[in-house]
């Protein structure tokens, strides 16, 4: 049987995964958690601004990834979207860390039932999709992923993470069902 | 009485002060994020109703972009951050 979020006959949501699903996602979870990095960045630089949650970063991250995660809030002015930065990727950061450790405080349990109350779920659904991005900007992935797929030799190592970018997308396809 | 104009060259720097035109959001393609997933974000985020989230959804895929919301510019600043949150491609500008 293949993990898949449902809608919980009392209300809430359910999920049940198997030892190999747990682990995976696990594992990917916790490497997002390392992506990310610590919450507290920007606090030596300035504690006053990073108390108020004001970062210091005013460029995009270098690593794609986290750029994809965090990109610029204006396409033609480069000041306005550096203080929209400062303001804003602290907060973001913040938020998608505590998704993604919401989601791992929920795993551990393989083969047990699993309820998740709205909230949980909307955690869920926001580790899932940050996960898939950056996942997706380390394949490179494009809407005809299919084909990329097709265009690999047996022995590629991006396989397994295509497989695994497939599982989260099913997984998060079942999630959003439920939600809607 | 009246007072007499003052002139103050101000070098290039002084701004024509216009009227605080609409800001929108732009919500841009891009081929990770789940259609279904973002016509949620569209109706869970601005309220819209199934319908109207659906299409905006579809604008986003087949022009590669759709204006989801407009208002003043703190207004966008919270949409785009929200659509950040979500991990939605958006960018704020100017209405033209």
């Amino acid at each position: 049987m293949v993990a898949t979020f449902r809608k919980a006959r009392k209300g809430g949501f359910s999920v049940t995964f198997n030892v190999t699903e747990d682990r995976v996602l696990l594992h990917a979870f916790t490497e997002m958690l390392e992506l990310l990095g610590p919450a507290d960045e920007g606090v030596e630089a300035d504690p006053l601004a990073a108390a108020v949650g004001i970062g210091t970063s005013t460029t995009a991250p270098d690593d794609p990834a986290l750029a994809r995660l965090f990109p610029d809030g204006y396409t033609d002015d480069e000041e306005a979207s550096a203080d929209f930065r400062r303001y804003t990727e602290p907060g973001l950061r913040e938020q998608k860390r505590s998704a993604l450790q919401a989601a791992v405080g929920m795993l551990g349990r393989p083969g047990e039932r699993t309820e998740l109350s709205e909230e949980q779920a909307q955690q869920w659904l926001r580790a899932l999709n940050d996960t898939r991005l950056v996942l997706g900007q380390r394949l490179e992935i494009t809407e005809d992923w299919d084909e990329m797929v097709v265009g690999l030799s047996d022995d590629d190592p991006r396989l397994a993470l295509f497989w695994i970018y497939d599982r989260l997308t099913y997984l998060e396809e079942s999630l959003v069902q439920a939600l809607w | 009485m009246s007072v007499a104009p003052m002139e103050v060259e101000e070098a290039g720097t002084d701004e024509v002060v216009i009227p605080d035109k609409p800001w929108v959001t732009i919500v841009w393609n891009d081929p990770v994020n789940l259609m279904s997933y973002v016509a949620f974000v569209f109706q869970k985020h601005f309220g819209y109703p199934k319908e109207k989230a659906h299409k905006l959804m579809l604008d986003v895929h087949e022009k590669g972009k759709a204006v989801v919301s407009n208002g003043t510019r703190e207004e966008m600043e919270r949409d785009v951050e929200a659509m950040h949150g979500y991990g939605l491609w958006a960018t704020m500008q100017h209405d033209e």
